[in-house]
């Protein structure tokens, strides 16, 4: 459970590929271990944004709490990184993130997310590319949705 | 108050003068005998040619003679020291009880200034007038009858002496005294000017003091301070102009009076001189009265100096007495006198007539008429100028309105005395006075009307009482019991207590309250059911804890053998809580015990090894970061201005044996090392088989400890209530885990739980309510502090309660909560409402506009509508 464990685990990840070791140190000396158990919650939809984490170890599902009930979004694993949009566009928080398994998070906060991200805007370039390529993968889902609807609809 | 200073002294201390003036009658023939028995022995017992002398009808020889006279001499002088102390002892006593009753006068006026007044004065004045300027009057009342009666009675009997010698010497020696009495006064007068400014001045540098530390917040967040110290330098320098002026016509006066005092002796040796020549005069006489003139320069000078001193006493008493006879002083029965018989219960009807009241020549309410039935509760709304404020203060009674009246069931209020406005009506307003005390004083403040004295044999507090009342001063024990328990509708000590917490939910002060109590400390020794019965609770929520799955223990508890991972390396050394300065956690690396302990356990080397590669880690990664980076916030122990030191203490230790780098750098180190928290700091460098030592260490330390350092840490014990940690921390006794969402949250509510399980949070909240509420309220915030103000009202059960704008500082939820919660209570008593917008207006069933100091629309429920036939409702009385 040491920063330079941490430290390896953070220059795994694609979003901080591009950033300084020596920073990514202070951001890993800065952040901190949270452990959370199967059906905790990480974050929930709504909330406004405080911290991002990074997953280290464990499963987590994202479920939308939309108007029909609770849907499963997506599972995530080890090195994905949960809430970094919510901190970046001051938006609350899209959806819930649930513990699956024993979670093991480092926990970086907001404010010193924002400075590492004002020092490295590589980063929120890399924010982007993922965020584009969500709004595809989206918009291509809503695209087949809405050409099922109109198929269904057009059946008398 | 007299009007001056001379009728002050006599009024208040003239048994006191002429028992002053007798001891110091009594001691001059004294002093005369002591002067007069030398002469003797010279020429009688030692010069005289008689072998047989008679002392007091016994027949002695030469040698008894002696020392019966020198024993004699002896009785005089203690006898002439002991009058002279007690004459000293009895002089300060009755100056000590004449300050003490100006001051207290002074204060007791302060008490009876008409509100508007202390516009016009400043806080800085008033503290300047009681304290320092009558400060000099004290040394002057011993003074004041005793030096003219004895100076001058010794100098008449010396000048008596002189014309029985020689009546044209006697003139001669005479003949200044009337320049002196002509030129002097001149002088003086202008020395008494100077006064008179000095006297303003150095009051006005009260003012400004006071007024910079009451607007600190905005010299600093305007950057006046060189304007301010300006400022301040400049009523210095007004000060130092007129002290030089003063100066030197005080020292032209001594100049010119010493230079008359010796020109004395020159009139004599010229005119005496001739005088002899010529025969008119026998040398002897002329020595006789030189000497006469010599004794007669001290009692002169002893007078001219008590005719300085007078008049620059009179000076500042009439200063002081002119600042505090204010126009309108309240009369003293308003704020003594009992309840009338005919005081009015708030229960018929509340009627204003015709009410003006004008502030800087505006006329703020302007011919107010209204009739409300009473018990009713009423909003009253205006916009800004239409006198809101000054409504509300009349309503209670705390201006009396220039014209009109207003009339609680028929009673004119200002014929009421505070006994029964101050009890039955309650006031607040916007900004309110939290005075210096605990939350507990400030709630009850409103019930301390008299005091309830047990009229005990204590003979210490007996003493005080007479002394008081020797000066005037009232005899209540300030530490007696004031509460009227019958005004707060209590019966016993828990009564009290439960309304304290009914008026704290009240108002939405409950929860505040009950963190204060959380992070209160109480004395085990002197509340030990409490803290066994703490105990108790504490051992329930380790139990709660311990029960939770390992992941879910958001606490990790003090275990005596096991290191404590959340907290940091000085924390699980002492395991335990300093109670003395030289022990704090800051400062335990420079403590001789400690490194003592560390010595003897051979962590010393260990741990400095270990700082030194914290230090190393620091100043890398820190290496490149501005100082204002938000980062540094996150190392709790080294500030951003700290890193150079540290770089270069890097530079100088040598990293294969830090044990030899010099005191301070080791010190550093160690300091470094004890700030550590593995759980949160995450860099390793605690092992297992370090933390194994430390616990030992952690023994060693217990052992060996040293008897003068004994009760100095309040070691952890899981069955002893530890007095230095808080109640929260005594129950929880762990540190909250590094690392657990919502840990603190959860904590909270297990101890909330366990603490109502035991129905111990009442308990806690008495606690609570000894939270201080320092200087004007300045450690509650401005919410709590308003909040607080309105339940300190509210527990005085009043008929009426009459709030203007209370809300200001609240917050839109609390505010609406407030309102509601005090419709409900009031519901059969009588509520004035007054806010400056229609909010909530509706809730209310009475409502009054204003508008230009007047009622302009009045409206009541449908019920009371019936009172309209005498036209006091939904009547325009507007233009």
């Amino acid at each position: 459970m040491t920063i330079q464990r941490d430290l390896r685990c953070l220059r795994q990840l694609p979003l901080f590929r591009d950033v300084d070791p020596q920073r990514l140190k202070l951001l890993a000396f800065a952040s901190e271990r949270v452990h959370f158990e199967p059906g905790e919650t990480v974050c929930r939809q709504g909330e406004p944004g405080d911290a991002a984490y990074v997953i280290l170890e464990g499963r987590a599902r994202v479920v939308h709490e939309g108007a029909e009930g609770p849907v499963e979004v997506a599972t995530l694993g080890p090195n994905d990184v949960v809430g970094e949009i919510a901190i970046l566009c001051g938006v609350p928080r899209t959806a819930t993130v649930v513990a699956e398994t024993p979670l093991e998070t480092l926990r970086i906060d907001r404010d010193t997310f924002l400075a590492t991200v004002r020092q490295f805007p590589e980063i929120a370039l890399g924010i982007m590319r993922e965020l584009a390529v969500r709004l595809h993968e989206t918009t291509r889902r809503l695209g087949t949705l809405v050409a099922e609807c109109g198929a269904r609809s057009e059946r008398p | 108050m007299e009007p001056s200073i001379f009728r002050f002294v006599w009024k208040y201390s003239w048994r006191q003068q002429l028992v002053i003036l007798a001891l110091t009658a009594l001691s001059l023939p004294v002093l005369y005998a002591s002067l007069e028995l030398p002469k003797t022995i010279v020429n009688e017992a030692l010069g005289g040619d008689r072998f047989v002398f008679e002392f007091f009808g016994v027949e002695l020889d030469r040698t008894g003679y002696l020392f019966a006279l020198c024993g004699s001499f002896l009785a005089l002088v203690v006898i002439g020291g002991a009058l002279k102390y007690v004459l000293n002892v009895y002089s300060g006593v009755v100056a000590e009880r004449m300050l003490r009753r100006l001051r207290f006068m002074l204060y007791e006026h302060m008490l009876r200034f008409p509100l508007p007044h202390f516009r016009r004065i400043g806080t800085g004045e008033l503290v300047q007038m009681i304290n320092a300027e009558v400060e000099p009057l004290g040394g002057y009342v011993a003074a004041a009858f005793t030096v003219p009666a004895f100076q001058g009675g010794t100098l008449l009997t010396i000048l008596l002496f002189v014309f029985l010698q020689d009546w044209k010497l006697a003139l001669a020696a005479v003949s200044l005294y009337p320049i002196q009495i002509l030129v002097i006064p001149r002088l003086q007068r202008r020395l008494n000017a100077l006064a008179v400014r000095r006297v303003r001045q150095v009051r006005r540098n009260a003012q400004r003091i006071g007024e910079t530390a009451s607007g600190i917040l905005h010299v600093h967040a305007d950057d006046t301070s060189l304007y301010e110290r300006a400022r301040f330098g400049h009523e210095l320098g007004e000060v130092f102009f007129i002290r030089f002026d003063i100066y030197r016509t005080k020292y032209l006066i001594k100049f010119l009076n010493n230079f008359m005092g010796h020109l004395g002796p020159f009139l004599f040796f010229s005119i005496g001189g001739y005088l002899v020549i010529q025969g008119d005069l026998t040398l002897g006489a002329l020595v006789a009265v030189l000497n006469a003139h010599k004794d007669m320069i001290s009692p002169w000078k002893e007078l001219l100096q008590y005719y300085q001193l007078t008049h620059d006493v009179r000076i500042k008493y009439e200063q002081v007495v002119a600042q505090f006879t204010a126009p309108r002083l309240l009369p003293r029965a308003r704020l003594d006198a009992d309840p009338p018989p005919d005081a009015p219960a708030f229960a018929r009807e509340l009627q204003a007539v015709s009410v003006v009241w004008c502030e800087e020549g505006e006329r703020v309410l302007d011919g107010l008429t209204f009739r409300l039935p009473l018990p009713a509760r009423v909003a009253v709304v205006g916009p800004p100028g239409s006198g809101r404020r000054a409504f509300g203060l009349v309503l209670a009674g705390l201006l009396v309105p220039e014209s009109g009246r207003v009339r609680a069931d028929g009673v004119d209020l200002h014929r009421l005395p505070e006994s029964v406005l101050g009890r039955r009506i309650g006031y607040a307003g916007p900004h309110n006075w939290i005075f210096e005390g605990t939350v507990r004083d400030n709630l009850l403040y409103g019930l301390r009307h008299r005091p309830r004295e047990a009229d005990g044999g204590d003979p210490e507090r007996a003493r005080r009482r007479r002394e008081a009342r020797l000066s005037g001063n009232p005899p209540h024990d300030p530490a007696a019991d004031w509460i009227d328990d019958e005004q707060g509708g209590f019966t016993s000590p828990e009564d009290r207590l439960a309304r304290m917490v009914e008026v704290l939910r009240l108002v939405g002060l409950y929860e505040d309250v009950y963190r204060f109590g959380l992070a209160g400390r109480i004395r085990a020794g002197e509340r030990p059911e409490l803290a066994r019965r703490l105990l108790e609770a504490r051992r329930r929520v380790l139990a709660r804890l311990a029960a939770l799955p390992e992941s879910r223990r958001v606490v990790e508890p003090f275990a005596v053998d096991r290191y404590n991972a959340n907290a940091t390396v000085a924390e699980n050394l002492l395991f335990g809580t300093p109670v003395d300065e030289d022990l704090a956690f800051d400062r335990l690396a420079e403590h001789p015990y400690v490194q003592r302990v560390l010595t003897a356990t051979g962590l010393l080397g260990e741990l400095l090894g270990v700082g030194l590669r914290l230090a190393e880690t620091v100043v890398e990664l820190f290496a490149e970061l501005p100082p204002e980076d938000e980062f540094f916030a996150r190392l709790s122990f080294v500030a951003p201005e700290q890193l150079p030191e540290l770089r270069m203490l890097l530079g100088r230790v040598d990293p294969a044996n830090p044990a030899a780098a010099d005191e301070a750098d080791r010190v550093r180190l160690l300091s470094l090392a004890l700030h550590l928290i593995p759980a949160r700091h995450r860099l390793g460098l605690l092992t297992p088989e370090l933390q194994r030592r430390l616990v030992e260490a952690r023994r060693w330390l217990r052992r060996h400890l040293p008897p003068e350092l004994e009760g100095r840490i309040a070691f952890f014990d899981p069955e002893r209530y530890n007095d230095a940690l808080t109640i929260e921390e005594n129950l929880v006794f762990g540190k909250v885990r590094h690392g657990y969402p919502r840990a603190a949250q959860a904590v909270g509510e297990l101890v909330r739980e366990v603490l109502g399980e035991l129905d111990l949070e009442r308990a806690v909240v008495d606690v609570g309510l000894d939270h201080p509420c320092g200087i004007g309220g300045q450690r509650l915030g401005e919410a709590q502090r308003q909040k607080l103000a309105v339940a300190r009202e509210v527990m005085k059960r009043p008929r009426m309660l009459v709030l203007h704008h209370v809300t200001a500082p609240l917050d839109p939820h609390d505010a609406v909560a407030l309102t509601a919660a005090l419709l409900e209570a009031f519901r059969d008593r009588t509520l004035v409402w007054i806010q400056p917008d229609p909010d909530q207006l509706h809730r209310f069933p009475w409502r009054i506009e204003l508008e230009a100091g007047r009622v302009r629309r009045m409206a009541g429920p449908a019920a009371a509508e019936g009172v309209a036939a005498d036209g006091a409702l939904e009547r325009e009385t507007g233009p």
